[in-house]
């Protein structure tokens, strides 16, 4: 069993896949591990030597920011936008897009579920 | 190297030269600026910024951790107060 960085590898994938689930790792990160230990990126999980597994868990343990230091770090690079008070910040805070996207329609990613109006065609009272 | 990088950071020199002139006095004063494109630079850390947002001046406390951004970033220039509605109305009369 191939256990990297906290997380179960797909043992019936091939390396080069297996490695991109885990948080942090993307197609070009993994390539590059396999490029570096000298691992064939077309073996199989299941097929990996000890030796192999443990090459793989020292480059990415020593070199790489996986999971939950990572998730840390973005959560942590959030909070300081929300708490410098700056234009991202406030967006994050609010809930709605960051990057100057349009939010007259679209934009449901980030704000979720459309939500009814209450009472919208309603005359407002006094 | 980024072409940006080569270039370096944009800061109103006008502004900069008076942090500069306030830091080696050692005075804090309110600086009025309309310089919102501004790159906040570490010299800044300390003193508080009145940054223009088109309407009013809107002070800012240059903390360590804005260093980098734009004076504008602090400076909103948008006001939603919320819908009209039921609830913007009950809001309204509290």
């Amino acid at each position: 069993m191939a256990r990297i960085a906290g997380v179960d590898l797909p043992r019936t994938k091939r390396v080069e896949v297996a490695l991109t689930y885990i948080f942090g790792i993307g197609d070009s990160a993994a390539r590059a591990i396999l490029a570096e230990t000298a691992v064939d990126p077309d073996t199989r999980v299941q097929d990996l030597t000890d030796d192999d597994v443990n090459k793989l868990r020292r480059v990415i343990d020593n070199r790489y920011k996986v999971e939950g230091a990572l998730r840390t770090e973005t959560s942590m690079n959030i909070k300081r936008l929300m708490d410098i008070g700056c234009y991202r910040g406030l967006r994050h805070r609010r809930g709605l897009p960051v990057r100057g996207q349009r939010t007259h329609t679209n934009a449901r990613t980030r704000k979720g579920p459309r939500r009814a109006v209450a009472g919208k065609k309603k005359a407002p009272k006094k | 190297m980024a072409r940006s990088i080569k270039k370096g950071p944009y800061i109103d020199e006008r502004l900069l030269g008076r942090i500069e002139r306030m830091n080696k006095s050692g005075e804090k004063r309110v600086l009025k600026t309309w310089s919102r494109a501004s790159t906040i630079s570490p010299e800044f850390v300390g003193h508080t910024v009145a940054v223009h947002n088109g309407n009013k001046f809107i002070p800012v406390y240059i903390t360590e951790n804005m260093v980098g951004h734009k004076l504008g970033e602090f400076s909103p220039t948008r006001m939603f107060r919320g819908h009209s509605g039921k609830l913007a109305d009950k809001r309204a009369r509290i």
